[in-house]
C-alpha cells in the first residue's frame, strides 16, 4: 500500500478507477459528480487514456458499451437525473453481458430534483432501472477509503460475473474530504475472447448484441443470466455489523446514513440499549442471510434512509417479516441527524419490549 | 474465370430483406471495400435498429448492435479505444436522422475517425412504412396516411447538407444505388470513405438513397422510377464536403 492522500470521494473514485486499469471514460456535467469528470479530463491525457465529454449521458452509456464490447476496462459517472437517462444503454450492457462500472453520486429527486445528497435511486439501482429483468452489483460505500476500493472491485466483478456494476453514492460521500490509501499493485489480466477487437483472420466473428428473436432462445440466455445471479448472491454479499453479537435491536443503513446511524447506536448504547447495526455494502446482492440471522436474534428492526423508505421493503423480504421494521427517514436532500435516529431507536425499543 | 463472387467480407447468412429491397445491394459494396482494401480482420461493424437490424449476422468482420439510434456513440468508444482498428456504423433514416440526431451530429463535429453507411429510403420499413425524418413532402405512409403535411409533420432533413455546414466532417458524399452508373459510383464513395479512415483523416458519411418496396408498396422497377423521380431531386447526388481536396485546392 502507498501512502495515505487527503483526497475528496469522487477524486478517490476516479483515481481508483485508474488504479484497476480502467483508461476509458465518458460523461457528461452534471453536480454533485462532476469532480470525476473533471480528474478524468486532467488524468486520462497524460497516462495514454480516453476522457471524452459527451453530448449526453446518452452517447456516454453507448460509447461505455462500446469499449466494454471491445474488452477494456470502462467507466460513467452521473447523478440521478443523468443516470436515468443512461438506463437505456445500462440495460443493453446488461443484456448483452458485458463489463461496465456506472457511478451514481445521487442527488435528490424526482425531476429535476435538488443537488444535495439523497439515496432515492435504491429502488433504480437494486431491482435493473432500465427495461427487461436484469441486475447490476450495486456496491455502496460509505467512507472515502471505500470509494477507493468499491470501485477496484466493482471493477473485478465486472469482469469475473460479466456484468455492469454500478457505486451508489451520494453528494455528501462526492465532496467529503477523508485520508485515502490506493494500492499498488496492477490489476489482473483478464482473457476476453468473446471482445470485438477484430478477427485478424483467425477465428469467425464475434458478436455483441442483446437481440434474441426466438423466444425460446430469449428465454434461455435469461434463465443463464439468472444462474449466474444466483451464484453471485451466493458469494458476493458484503456487510458490516456493529455492536451486533448482544444486539436486541438492529438499526439498518447503508452509505452516509449508516455513518450517522453508527453515531445513533453508540449514544443508544451509552444510554443502556442493546442495539447494533447492520450495514449493507452490497446493496444488490442484498445481505439476506445476515438479517435473517438478526430476525432471529433481536425485537425489531430500523431502516435509515435518505429516501422516503425503499431498502425498508428488502429488509422485511430478508427477514420474512419475522419481527416489527420501522423507517427513520428524511428526503429531498436531507440527512438526519444522529438524535433523530436515536428517538427512532428509543420508540422502536419502547414499542417492541 | 471467375467472373462474379460473394465478397469474404459477407458470412454465408442468407440476407432477410424483402424482395427488391436494396439493402443487399448497399451491402455487397461494403464488403467489396473492406475485401479490396483488406481491412476484414481488423474491421468491426456496428449494426443499427431497422431492416439491417440483422446486419450483424452478413458481415464476416467483428460486430456490435446497437440501441436505436446509438451506433455513432458506439463506434466512438469502439474507435477511441482501438485507434488501430476499422470501424463503421450501417444506418438507417429512423436510426440516423431522427432518434440518433445527436449521436450523428456530434460524432460528425468530433471529426470521430469513423466510416457511416446512412441508407435513405424515406421510411420506416421495419416497423411496417411509418413516416421517417426523410420522408418527402406530401409521402403517404402509415403515419402520414393522408400524405406528409408540412405544415404539421414539418419538413424532410437533408442529412448530408446539414452536416456539410460543420467544421468537424472530412467527407460527406450522397450516392443512389439505382442505376448500374449510380451503384458504381456508391461503390468508389464507400471505398474512399474506408480508406479516409485508414489514412486517420476522420469522420467519413455516406448517404446512399435508396428504395423500398414493400412499404412505398411499389413493384421494384417503380420504386426505382419513383426515386428517380421523386427522391432525386429533394435530395440531390454528390460531393458536398471533401476538406482534404478543398485544403489541396487551397495550396
Amino acid at each position: 500500500m502507498a501512502e495515505k492522500v487527503l483526497m475528496k470521494g469522487n477524486e478517490a473514485i476516479a483515481e481508483a478507477a485508474i488504479k484497476a486499469g480502467c483508461r476509458h471514460y465518458f460523461g457528461y456535467p452534471i453536480t454533485p459528480q462532476t469532480e470525476i469528470a473533471a480528474y478524468m479530463a486532467k488524468r486520462m491525457p497524460k497516462i495514454g487514456g480516453t476522457f471524452l465529454q459527451a453530448e449526453s449521458e446518452v452517447s456516454a452509456i453507448n460509447m461505455v458499451y462500446g469499449v466494454a464490447g471491445a474488452g477494456f476496462r470502462v467507466m460513467t459517472s452521473s447523478s440521478s437525473p443523468g443516470v436515468s437517462l443512461k438506463q437505456e444503454g445500462i440495460s443493453y450492457i446488461a443484456g448483452a453481458d458485458l463489463p461496465a462500472l456506472i457511478v451514481n453520486v445521487q442527488r435528490g429527486g424526482p425531476g429535476l430534483g435538488g443537488i444535495q445528497p439523497s439515496q432515492s435511486d435504491y429502488f433504480q439501482a437494486t431491482k435493473g432501472g432500465g427495461h427487461g429483468e436484469y441486475h447490476l452489483i450495486v456496491l455502496a460505500p460509505a467512507s472515502v477509503q471505500e470509494m477507493a476500493d468499491l470501485t477496484i472491485k466493482a471493477f473485478d466483478l465486472a469482469d469475473q460475473y460479466h456484468v455492469p456494476t454500478m457505486l451508489l453514492a451520494d453528494g455528501t460521500m462526492g465532496q467529503m474530504m477523508e485520508p485515502v490509501e490506493l494500492p499498488d499493485t496492477p490489476p489482473a489480466e483478464v482473457e476476453k475472447p468473446w471482445a470485438v477487437r477484430g478477427t485478424e483472420g483467425k477465428r469467425p466473428h464475434n458478436i455483441i448484441n442483446s437481440l434474441y428473436l426466438d423466444p425460446e432462445l430469449l428465454e434461455k440466455t435469461n434463465f443463464e443470466r439468472f444462474e449466474r445471479y444466483a451464484k453471485i448472491e451466493e458469494n458476493e454479499c458484503m456487510s458490516e455489523s456493529f455492536m451486533m453479537e448482544d444486539a436486541e435491536y438492529c438499526v439498518v443503513a447503508f452509505g452516509i446514513a449508516a455513518r450517522v446511524a453508527k453515531n445513533a447506536v453508540v449514544a443508544a448504547r451509552k444510554a443502556g440499549l442493546k442495539v447494533g447495526l447492520i450495514r449493507p455494502i452490497t446493496l444488490w446482492p442484498f445481505p439476506k442471510k445476515v438479517l435473517a440471522e438478526a430476525a432471529e436474534q433481536v425485537k425489531g428492526f430500523l431502516s435509515v434512509e435518505l429516501s422516503m423508505g425503499q431498502m425498508i421493503e428488502d429488509i422485511k423480504l430478508a427477514t420474512a417479516c419475522k419481527k416489527p421494521v420501522e423507517l427513520c427517514c428524511r428526503t429531498g436532500g436531507m440527512i438526519p441527524t444522529p438524535e433523530q435516529v436515536l428517538e427512532s431507536i428509543e420508540k422502536l425499543a419502547k414499542e417492541n419490549q | 474465370m471467375v467472373v462474379f463472387e460473394k465478397p469474404k467480407a459477407l458470412t454465408d447468412a442468407p440476407f432477410h430483406y424483402c424482395p427488391g429491397c436494396t439493402h443487399g445491394i448497399i451491402h455487397r459494396l461494403v464488403a467489396e471495400a473492406i475485401d479490396e482494401l483488406g481491412i476484414e480482420g481488423k474491421t468491426v461493424g456496428v449494426a443499427p435498429v431497422g431492416c439491417a437490424v440483422m446486419a450483424y449476422n452478413y458481415f464476416a468482420c467483428d460486430m456490435v448492435e446497437a440501441a436505436h439510434g446509438r451506433a455513432p456513440a458506439i463506434a466512438t468508444g469502439l474507435k477511441r479505444c482501438m485507434p488501430e482498428n476499422i470501424i463503421f456504423t450501417y444506418q438507417g433514416d429512423g436510426d440516423l436522422a431522427s432518434i440518433g440526431m445527436a449521436e450523428t451530429v456530434h460524432s460528425a463535429s468530433r471529426n470521430e475517425n469513423i466510416t457511416i453507411i446512412f441508407v435513405n429510403n424515406a421510411i420506416y420499413g421495419m416497423t411496417g412504412g411509418q413516416m421517417a425524418p426523410t420522408s418527402l413532402p406530401g409521402q403517404v405512409t402509415q403515419t402520414s396516411p393522408y400524405g406528409r403535411d408540412v405544415e404539421t409533420a414539418g419538413y424532410p432533413v437533408k442529412v448530408s447538407e446539414m452536416l456539410s455546414t460543420l467544421d468537424g466532417p472530412e467527407y460527406i458524399e450522397r450516392v443512389a444505388v439505382n442505376s448500374v452508373k449510380n451503384v458504381k459510383a456508391a461503390k468508389k464513395a464507400i471505398k474512399k470513405a474506408f480508406q479516409n479512415q485508414i489514412e486517420g483523416k476522420g469522420f467519413s458519411l455516406i448517404e446512399v438513397v435508396s428504395t423500398c418496396p414493400t412499404n412505398w408498396g411499389m413493384t421494384p422497377s417503380n420504386a426505382l422510377k419513383w426515386l428517380e423521380e421523386n427522391m432525386l431531386p429533394y435530395y440531390p447526388l454528390g460531393v458536398y464536403k471533401d476538406r482534404s481536396a478543398a485544403k489541396k485546392e487551397e495550396e
